[in-house]
């Protein structure tokens, strides 16, 4: 396909987090004035082959090569400097610091040992000229610049690094459409001037218009390359999906209509241009699953639900009423009875630190406090209770919890607001990082509160989750529900091709052109 | 135009604690006893350069998102080293400030190593080297008493051209020769994007462990600058703990009201040092109103709670409420 020798050379990489395999014995080859587009699920491997490429973690096993020469970086700085540059998609820029100080952050143009303003100046502004930005003011700072703005400055200095690879992961994700037009311009240019760049986008029409080659990732290995062009986006599907199921789900009762109003209603619930327009009813014994690639607003959607996000229009309903959520306080609120599991148990969900029995109390105290003093013994009597039933493997309440595992933790926090006995549960993909078993457990955890009447909305990254767990699923994009799928609707084909925005095995209509 | 506005942006900190002073002290000049007299700036001045230096080291820690509890003990342990060495001929005497100095950047080099290579944080590292320093101060001076070169002494506490106060001199000196190329050169600027979002200074390849260390040493020679000058008004040595701690927490409040942001990554010394001559005006504006003394800490504490609530001000409005958390 391509005779000359590729600029960079990826060879059996592998990388694992704990248990997690992230990239199996993954290869790829990378040639110069060339657009080489990178597809894959969530979890394929992408995102971690990407962190390889730039420095920021180091391979369990394999090699890459660069020019023909084997190298190791030591951190973003060092594959920076040998020419591999990304621009991410949580944005490394400062806040703080202006734009023409961003774009030359790691290398200003210095005269006796201080930063010459002048010529930064200068490079900037033609590096911002270059990214088709030219309306951004040097001397403005990041933080007062809106996302879109952001993410060109972003771009912009990535290019004044001169770099030989550029590698943009979802760096459209957050451009308005005239933008996206001037980005498509400035990279077709790119690589007229000879660089190489990796595109990762999960839009297919994107891929279509900018690509030439094409790789697909699945289960951390890249399964096919080829000709962008040569194959219908039902055949992409194809290739990216194909995963055996790993998991037993519980089965999942059929529920009848009672007659009685949604636990949960949302009705055209908005927040800027983050959510649009979102409208569902979750009734009690119902788990609805929210689906779609990371980043379309699943979580803003949690937070919202749960009091975070300030200024949303539309309305939520709880068993029909009105209810104006303000706060995780008025969420978990007896009338309300919201809990909120989230993703990132080391930071939000856990007190690292303390005991297993503080964690368990934290959300819960007024469950067994009286008059303002928590009555010890019915603290226990709970703490021991819940224990029990979520089967959390401890030695005793009063370890740390940084003493479990990771997926004990987890189920620590899923305790913790169990505790509070609240009607409507919203779970932020809960079981990513977890082993196997114990993901099984709360998914049976999961159905068995849903049959004692619990209302459950359930993010996941997951597909396999998703399909065995749900009775319905909202597949998000871009801010908005894009298709709503329930029973045997669920499938993996379903889910992806919605998640990515395109039909059914058909083609979307801008690749269609 | 526009370009003015880009300015005013950068430095409404600085501009603010600017502001904040030349209220305060217009108001206390012009209701002084004796009105306003070089004499009167001279006593002023020399008050609130202490606090300035050490409010500058402060700034330039907490602009990387630390905090240097240890900045009140360089500053005793500097002042009792120099009420040893800083005496004599005017050879001796220039050794012994240049030991003071290289003393208070080897206070500030531990303390940046510690926080770097230890990685423990920053304000239990400089609760516990400040201790330390403060014990070695203890060893120098177990009760007060030394001298200092006098001649040298009165040179920089007194008057330049019978109008300028010396003290004030130097502290522009320092600015200018310290906080100006520092903040100007790669490490200062890899300081703010430490102090502004650590995580995107790492992905962007700025020397962050650099900028710290730089930032912990240039506090320490600053602290040390600080004693040097305690000893010039004091003529003695005194390892003072209340004094020392007050130092500290003072420069901590200097550096708010100077404009500079607790959370990092925003703010100036030179904020930081209108901040600290604002925060000693507030006790003289109390003694030409004939008020008690008394009331000076209760005063002083409405002062800087008012300074805080301006600058938490941007906080009221955010969209998603976990913003708040940093």
């Amino acid at each position: 396909m391509i005779a000359a020798a590729p600029l960079f050379r990826a060879e059996g990489l592998s990388k694992r987090y704990g248990g997690v395999i992230a990239l199996d014995r993954a290869d790829l080859e990378v040639h110069p004035g060339r657009i080489h587009a990178i597809l894959g699920e969530n979890g394929a491997g992408k995102s971690t082959l990407i962190k390889l490429m730039v420095g920021v973690v180091a391979p369990d096993e394999g090699r890459m090569t660069l020019e023909g020469r084997e190298v190791a970086f030591a951190g973003p700085a060092a594959a920076n400097d040998a020419g591999i540059v990304c621009i991410f998609q949580e944005l490394s820029l400062i806040p703080d610091l202006s734009v023409a100080d961003n774009i030359l952050i790691s290398h200003p143009p210095t005269r006796l040992g201080m930063i010459d303003r002048r010529a930064q100046r200068r490079i900037a502004e033609e590096a911002l000229h270059r990214a088709g930005a030219g309306d951004i003011h040097p001397r403005a700072l990041v933080r007062d610049l809106p996302l879109s703005r952001r993410q060109m400055v972003e771009i912009a200095k990535a290019l004044a690094r001169r770099p030989k690879i550029l590698i943009l992961d979802e760096a459209t994700s957050a451009l308005t459409a005239a933008d996206v037009t001037k980005v498509f311009e400035v990279l077709k240019r790119l690589r007229s001037e000879g660089l190489a760049l990796l595109y990762i986008s999960h839009r297919m029409h994107e891929i279509a218009e900018l690509a030439d080659d094409c790789s697909v990732f699945r289960n951390g290995r890249r399964i096919s390359t080829f000709a962008a062009g040569t194959r219908t986006d039902a055949e992409v599907i194809e290739l990216m999906i194909g995963r055996e199921y790993k998991h037993a789900f519980p089965d999942k009762p059929l529920r009848k209509p009672d007659g009685r109003p949604p636990a949960l209603q949302c009705k055209a619930l908005g927040w800027g241009d983050r959510l649009r327009d979102i409208s569902f009813s979750l009734h009690a014994g119902e788990i609805i699953g929210l689906g779609g690639l990371d980043g379309q607003g699943q979580r803003e959607l949690l937070l919202a639900l749960f009091g975070v996000l300030r200024d949303t229009s539309g309305e939520v309903l709880i068993d029909g009423d009105k209810v104006a959520i303000d706060s995780p306080v008025a969420a978990k609120s007896g009338r309300i009875g919201l809990a909120l599991i989230p993703e990132d148990r080391k930071t939000e969900g856990l007190m690292l630190p303390m005991s297993v029995r503080d964690n368990l109390s934290a959300a819960a105290f007024d469950r067994f406090a009286r008059f303002g003093i928590i009555d010890r013994r019915r603290q226990s009597e709970m703490i021991d209770e819940m224990i029990r039933l979520i089967e959390i493997k401890t030695a005793s309440p009063d370890l740390p919890v940084s003493a479990l595992s990771g997926g004990n933790q987890q189920k620590v926090v899923i305790a913790k607001w169990l505790m509070n006995k609240p009607r409507i549960i919203l779970l932020n993909d809960p079981t990513r990082g977890i082993d196997v078993g114990t993901k099984q457990e709360i998914y049976r955890l999961l159905r068995r509160l849903a049959d004692e009447g619990a209302a459950i909305l359930l993010y996941s990254t997951d597909y396999d989750e998703l399909i065995g767990c749900c009775d319905r699923v909202l597949v998000m994009y871009d801010g908005a529900v894009r298709r709503e799928l329930a029973g045997a609707e669920i499938t993996e084909r379903a889910l992806v091709s919605s998640a990515l925005n395109v039909d059914d095995g058909e083609p979307a209509k801008a690749s269609a052109q | 135009m526009s370009e003015w506005r880009y300015w005013l942006a950068e430095q409404r900190g600085t501009l603010l604690a600017i502001g904040i002073f030349a209220a305060m002290f217009l108001i206390y000049a012009t209701n002084h006893p004796a009105g306003f007299s070089a004499n009167m700036v001279q006593t002023a001045s020399n008050k609130a350069t202490l606090l300035a230096f050490v409010a500058m080291a402060q700034a330039i820690v907490v602009i990387t998102a630390g905090i240097d509890l240890s900045v009140g003990m360089i500053l005793t342990l500097t002042n009792c080293l120099a009420s040893w060495i800083v005496v004599g001929s005017a050879t001796e005497t220039a050794l012994g400030v240049i030991g003071v100095l290289g003393t208070g950047l080897l206070c500030g080099m531990i303390n940046g190593a510690i926080v770097i290579f230890g990685r423990l944080q920053p304000i239990v590292t400089t609760i516990a080297t400040g201790a330390m320093y403060y014990g070695v101060a203890l060893m120098l001076r177990p009760n007060p008493g030394g001298s200092v070169n006098e001649t040298l002494a009165d040179a920089l506490t007194g008057r330049l051209f019978g109008v300028v106060p010396t003290s004030l001199v130097a502290l522009a000196a320092a600015a200018l020769v310290i906080w100006v190329p520092y903040s100007r050169s790669v490490i200062g600027r890899a300081a703010f994007a430490t102090g502004s979002s650590e995580v995107a200074a790492y992905m962007s390849g700025a020397p962050i462990r650099a900028a710290k260390f730089a930032a912990y040493t240039l506090a320490g020679l600053l602290s040390a600058i600080g004693g040097l000058f305690l000893t010039f008004f004091s003529y003695t040595g005194e390892a003072a703990y209340a004094s020392g701690n007050a130092y500290t927490l003072f420069s901590i409040a200097a550096v708010v009201l100077g404009g500079v942001s607790l959370m990092g990554g925003r703010g100036s010394a030179i904020g930081a040092i209108f901040g600290a001559l604002a925060f000693r005006t507030i006790g003289d504006l109390l003694f030409v109103f004939d008020f008690d003394p008394l009331w000076q800490p209760l005063f002083q504490g409405l002062v800087l709670m008012l300074a805080v609530s301006i600058g938490a001000f941007g906080l009221v409005r955010v969209r998603n409420r976990l913003e708040w958390f940093g």
